[in-house]
């Protein structure tokens, strides 16, 4: 017998069936309601865009900005798992769980500086090696070439892979004993390494995996990148008599930027946020040695259920990520033009 | 005149030389390029071919530190034990109605704002892109918190309308991006007519636009399928009944058992990996266009 059975299938469309039966009928009512305000009341000039965009409006509103509005609500509130529905809210509360995230450790152990070196150093290894490493990739593809096809494929296959089975599988592959990268290791005469009860050693599993993981993103987009620089540059630099080097840095490099610097942008973005390969490889372990900030602040809140000291640490997380872009935009001119269309 | 003759071949004797010389430097490079590609392949390939191998394993074999592709006494076992005594098919179809849930309610949302952000020079226009695109850097775990308490106080915890809730304006911002984009490139003349002949701009939107855009609504939907298909930590935190997993949180459950169940928990990320990749493989040149955020168009 299969453990699917009828009634769990038309249970689900039943539930679900309602659900969108439900948000149809708020979007027509929503949009009728702006109607009568906007275009029949105020005669406003934009009606017409405006309520293309409501519903998506209401549902940002709803589901981003709400929740982000009560999340800064809860950093000055002193909710925990024994305060769920009776807490109180107040700036002594808000002080005090900041001043928490920077004087007392997150979790048990470990302090906000130490997760945020670590975090640091795990994006910046990260970021640099999937760029090296899908640079290199890029332009050894990027030529005629017999199994082009067939590499390409194979090289993708990392990223094509569920982000999820990848982590649980390598995590499976870390074990002492019977995990594949100790038993190459000891096929070349090298010592089996205790991934995963060594701190340092942990570390380096959870790299291992997210650079094996990000470099197919780096390498396919920066092959779209070489593919649209037009070969006339390097005929040309050559006849200057320029050395590879020099074409790489002159041409290939400036011509790239405007494609690797949103990328890089991401594939900071995505290292920095990076919960599941933590989480699943290490979780976090062992001693909260590979926590990073955005693990700690999980674990904090949901194994740890100190709500309010947690929606305060999210907001200082959330600072530091949104002052990097800013300046990161302002430096490199990032999406110019995007809006321009 | 012999002289000539011996100093012709000598020249040509030392220029077939060089020119061997260069072909035989180009086919080392050549060998050398190909050489780097194979091992970078092996290296991205073989944790997969780890896992399939593992799927095949027979269950007194299962905990062995032998490396061959195909195990002794091969078998398929731990599919049959995966499908018939495990929740794996009823894992599969919860994450199935959410994600095409999540992205029924994504697309409507997404594909008139798209529209609007395309057509109308609107006061705010460039602000509500440009804060679209900061939504996408909250940090996850910022909302789960949050989003957690209106589902747990909505009591909708532990059900499909709780998750698809919290899953449905997740790749809204990236959905209206990529729509955009894509309307961009209709042509406005296109509606213009329309509107001369009399029909009103919603008509056109949805008689002219959308049916132009298929394509991209395709894209659209099918991203926001992967990513609520995928999705751990948020149904990590709305789910607690095993009924109600969905895939990630059904293997991560079996992985924990990591000595019984290695076999089993294998042959399930096949099961799901193969599809999966398949999709991806298909559709990956428009995820690229679509996360360089239509900036990069020439």
């Amino acid at each position: 017998m299969l453990p699917l059975t009828w009634d769990i299938v038309v249970q689900g469309i039943g539930e679900v069936g309602k659900l969108i039966f439900f948000v149809a009928v708020a979007v027509i009512s929503l949009e009728v309601v702006a109607y009568l305000i906007l275009v029949k009341w105020l005669k406003f000039k934009n009606a017409l865009p405006f309520m293309l965009m409501l519903p998506a409006l209401a549902g940002v509103a709803i589901l981003i900005l709400y929740p982000f509005g009560f999340n800064i609500y809860l950093a000055f509130s002193n909710m925990s798992m024994y305060r769920f529905k009776e807490f109180s809210v107040g700036w002594q509360y808000g002080i005090s769980n900041l001043l928490d995230v920077f004087r007392v450790p997150v979790l048990q152990r470990v302090t906000f500086f130490q997760l945020f070196l670590r975090t640091f150093i795990w994006t910046a290894i990260n970021v640099v090696f999937h760029v090296l490493g899908g640079l290199i990739l890029a332009i050894l593809l990027n030529r005629p070439m017999r199994g082009k096809a067939i590499y390409r494929t194979l090289l993708v296959v990392p990223w094509a892979i569920p982000q999820v089975i990848a982590a649980l599988a390598w995590r499976c592959e870390f074990h002492y004993q019977y995990g594949f990268v100790n038993i190459l290791l000891e096929k070349l005469g090298l010592r089996a390494v205790q991934w995963m009860s060594d701190p340092f050693w942990a570390f380096i599993a959870v790299v291992v995996v997210n650079i094996w993981l990000g470099i197919p993103f780096m390498m396919v987009t920066i092959l779209g990148g070489l593919q649209s620089i037009s070969p006339d540059y390097y005929d040309a630099a050559q006849i200057d008599g320029a050395s590879g080097w020099q074409q790489f840095r002159f041409i290939t490099l400036p011509l790239l930027n405007p494609i690797l610097t949103p990328a890089i942008i991401l594939g900071v973005i995505w290292t920095f946020n990076n919960f599941n390969v933590i989480y699943l490889v290490t979780g976090g372990g062992p001693m909260e040695g590979t926590d990073i900030l955005v693990t700690s602040l999980y674990k904090a809140v949901f194994e740890f259920y100190r709500y309010g000291f947690g929606a305060a640490y999210s907001l200082v997380i959330f600072l530091f990520l949104l002052v990097f872009s800013v300046i990161y935009l302002r430096i490199s001119g990032g999406f110019k033009g995007a809006w321009e269309a | 005149m012999t002289s000539m003759k011996s100093q012709e071949t000598t020249l040509l004797t030392t220029g077939l030389r060089t020119y061997s010389k260069t072909r035989r430097k180009a086919m080392l490079k050549s060998a050398a390029i190909h050489f780097v590609l194979i091992v970078a392949c092996i290296i991205a390939v073989y944790p997969f071919l780890r896992v399939v191998s593992i799927s095949l394993r027979p269950g007194v074999a299962l905990l062995s530190t032998s490396l061959a592709l195909i195990p002794k006494g091969a078998t398929l076992d731990n599919y049959r034990t995966l499908i018939l005594d495990k929740d794996f098919t009823v894992w599969l179809w919860n994450s199935l109605i959410v994600s095409v849930a999540t992205v029924l309610i994504g697309l409507l949302l997404a594909a008139t704002a798209a529209y609007a952000f395309s057509r109308w020079k609107f006061p705010g226009r460039r602000q509500g892109l440009v804060f679209l695109l900061l939504t996408q850097m909250v940090p996850p775990g910022m909302l789960l918190l949050p989003i957690y308490i209106m589902v747990v106080r909505l009591n909708l915890f532990n059900t499909y309308t709780g998750m698809i809730i919290a899953y449905s304006v997740g790749s809204v911002p990236f959905s209206i991006w990529l729509l955009k984009g894509y309307y961009d490139t209709i042509p406005k003349e296109l509606e213009e007519a329309a509107l001369v002949d009399g029909a009103d701009p919603l008509t056109t939107f949805y008689r002219i636009v959308l049916p132009l855009a298929a394509p991209a609504l395709a894209i659209a939907g099918l991203f926001s399928f992967m990513t609520a298909w995928n999705e751990y930590m948020m149904a990590r935190v709305m789910l607690q009944k095993a009924s109600m997993f969905t895939w990630p949180l059904g293997f991560q459950k079996l992985r924990d058992q990591f000595t019984t169940q290695w076999g089993v928990f294998s042959a399930a990320s096949v099961l799901v990996a193969i599809p999966a990749m398949l999709l991806f493989l298909y559709s990956s040149k428009w995820l690229i266009s679509g996360l360089t955020l239509g900036g990069l168009k020439e």
